[in-house]
């Protein structure tokens, strides 16, 4: 609604009085880009807690036997830890945030196809937020299975897992909303002229990542069904007394949260790829072979869920195919770092905060893939499976990678998305603690997995104290940039210098618009050329 | 928009899905009766995909619709027995 003063693509979104006020102006909104910054405030309140949780497990660790939690307890911070950072974090993370804000406006429409599904969208993963952290305010003890939920654990624990299963069930139906909407809005909502190969790479990941959201996502609901179900009723799919079979709860798991792992990355690799050739001045590189390399992630991730599970007893069949295809799946990954990089090379390279993200970006990604590398490969991973050396892995790819990428995102787009600048010198030193305590963290762990120790274990050797104590000092490091980093951006928001419409100098469509956007964003949609494109420096 | 084609399917044609439906609904159960050993859950998939094209053809309209949006529904279904073959590449060398 607007009044006769207030026309919508005069007013910026932030300033629009609507029909409701105060909080309901923003949580009955179906404006795309305030449904981003729900998402991302709702984001951020989780992330507060599953980095404190991360941080007490890590003070649990720094010293072998009890130092401030009991077993039990430890087994439980992993497990809220795992579930929020996954499936609240990590997996909504930039399409929710940035793909919501950005994607019409890249491609130049006024809203996403499905506003009213958007928010519904949201809603979906507030209820889904809310059972989760139910099953640790109420019933029977904090889930301690992990985040994965594995059978026949997770129905024979006495814990109050049916909240939290049912809260990732809701979850996935916000993920599988974003999806459809993203798909169709990519689909029939390009400014005229835009055909696919004009169309930014960040919008490409987005319809990458939009396919998986989609057709994964719905495998992940009817298994913590069947789960549930298992819990209640004792059907015996995977109960192995009842004849079920727990492997099979495996690959139905691994089916959804290996291509997840794809949702997260492919968004992430989107914005690097708006970045660097902006930060370079210079045209992409290889943009079609990004594209191909995008399609070929998302396509060739739907088959290597079984490098998950080589030590869970499949056939030896299963573990070569699986071997096979893990490996093929890093080509299209080495084909985009070298893209990036050769993006650089000759380029007008601009070091501000989102570039330094980028790079950062490349160099922890690539660490988090050749250390999967030794995970895909039958005969490596029998000896790390389940160790450190998986846990320091993952949070390679899915922190380093997500993680960075998120951060390069928001320095990169935050004068868009508030009309504001940030004070570029702390947020260099934030990027700089946060590395450094980053890579503190995580380094240790991939030796202590090396050397044997096992993840999710509250005790350890006396051998494996030094890497403990170097991984918590560094979990301190790295959240003392984290609190620069949002402290810089929460004050910039609202005392930052007013930002120009393209302080960046960069060539995308978000960067022909007032910053911030007005409500529809454009007043014209905009016409693409025959010589236009997304990257014409 | 206005000059699609609208196709209007006879309600005897949805009765005849229907009634098609719920057959092979009994003959899936039915189909465990028997003892096929290996075989049983390429029976029930055979009937739960002859469901599902049924379902997806006349219910769902796909049938009369564009031809591109068959064959993005046939890159998924192909998409999902990809991912269920190789399930059983466990399964049968177990």
């Amino acid at each position: 609604m607007q009044t006769a003063t207030q026309l919508e693509h005069e007013v910026n979104y932030l300033d629009y009085k609507g029909k409701y006020k105060g909080i309901f102006a923003w949580i009955f909104s179906t404006d795309h880009k305030r449904i981003a910054l729900l998402y991302m405030y709702s984001m951020l309140t989780m992330f507060v807690v599953g980095v404190a949780l991360g941080l007490a497990m890590k003070l649990e660790l720094i010293a072998p036997g009890k130092t401030i939690m009991d077993p039990q307890t430890y087994n439980a911070v992993f497990t809220v830890h795992g579930v929020i950072m996954i499936f609240m974090i990590v997996i909504p993370g930039l399409p929710a945030v940035f793909g919501n804000f950005m994607l019409p406006i890249m491609i130049g429409a006024k809203d996403v196809a499905f506003p009213k599904i958007n928010l519904l969208s949201w809603y979906f993963y507030v209820a889904g937020a809310l059972l989760v952290i139910s099953s640790v305010l109420f019933g029977n003890g904090t889930p301690d299975t992990g985040w994965t939920f594995y059978a026949p654990y997770s129905f024979k624990s006495g814990t109050n897992l049916l909240p939290a299963i049912f809260g990732a069930f809701v979850l996935g139906f916000s993920s599988i909303l974003t999806g459809l909407n993203f798909i169709v809005t990519i689909h029939r909502m390009r400014a005229p002229g835009m055909t696919w190969f004009k169309m930014p790479l960040f919008p490409w990941s987005l319809y990458g990542t939009a396919w998986i959201q989609l057709l994964a996502t719905p495998v992940i609901g009817i298994t913590l069904v069947l789960v549930a179900l298992e819990r209640i009723f004792n059907i015996g799919v995977f109960d192995p007394a009842l004849g079920g079979d727990p492997i099979l709860y495996q690959h139905l798991f691994w089916i959804y949260s290996h291509p997840a792992v794809y949702v997260m990355i492919l968004p992430a690799m989107g914005a690097i790829s708006e970045i660097i050739p902006t930060f370079s001045q210079k045209h992409i590189f290889g943009y079609r072979a990004i594209i191909v390399s995008t399609l070929a992630i998302a396509f060739v991730g739907y088959f290597v869920w079984g490098h998950h599970m080589f030590t869970s007893g499949m056939s030896g069949t299963a573990q070569y195919t699986f071997s096979i295809l893990t490996f093929i799946v890093a080509i299209p990954s080495a084909i985009k770092v070298f893209n990036w990089i050769s993006t650089m090379h000759k380029g007008s390279i601009n070091p501000e905060a989102p570039f330094l993200w980028a790079v950062t970006f490349i160099f922890v990604f690539m660490i988090g893939g050749f250390s999967g590398l030794v995970l895909g490969a039958l005969a490596t991973n029998v000896h790390v499976h389940d160790t450190a050396f998986v846990v320091a892995h993952f949070h390679f790819i899915v922190f380093g990678g997500v993680g960075f990428a998120f951060f390069g995102a928001i320095h990169y787009w935050f004068p868009k998305m508030f009309g504001r600048m940030y004070d570029k010198v702390w947020a260099k030193v934030g990027w700089a603690f946060f590395t450094v305590g980053f890579l503190t963290l995580y380094s240790p762990m991939f030796y202590l997995g090396m050397m044997g120790m096992p993840r999710r274990y509250y005790d350890y050797l006396p051998e494996f104290h030094a890497g403990n104590i170097l991984s918590t000092l560094g979990s301190w490091v790295m959240t003392f940039g984290l609190l620069i980093i949002v402290i810089n951006l929460f004050r910039s928001a609202k005392n930052g210098a007013i930002a120009s419409i393209n302080p960046w100098n960069s060539k995308t469509l978000e960067w022909t618009v007032p910053s911030p956007p007005p409500l529809e964003n454009f007043d014209e949609i905009p016409v693409y050329g025959e010589k236009d494109g997304p990257y014409e420096y | 928009m206005e000059n699609e084609k609208h196709h209007i399917v006879p309600y005897k044609v949805y009765i005849y899905i229907l009634v098609a439906l719920i057959a092979m609904t009994f003959m899936s159960i039915g189909i465990t009766k028997i003892n096929l050993g290996e075989y049983s859950v390429l029976g029930a998939m055979i009937f739960a995909t002859l469901k599902s094209i049924l379902v997806l053809s006349w219910f769902m309209h796909l049938k009369f619709d564009q031809p591109f949006l068959r064959i993005m529904v046939g890159f998924v279904a192909l998409l999902f027995f990809a991912v269920i073959f190789i399930t059983f590449l466990d399964y049968y060398f177990r």
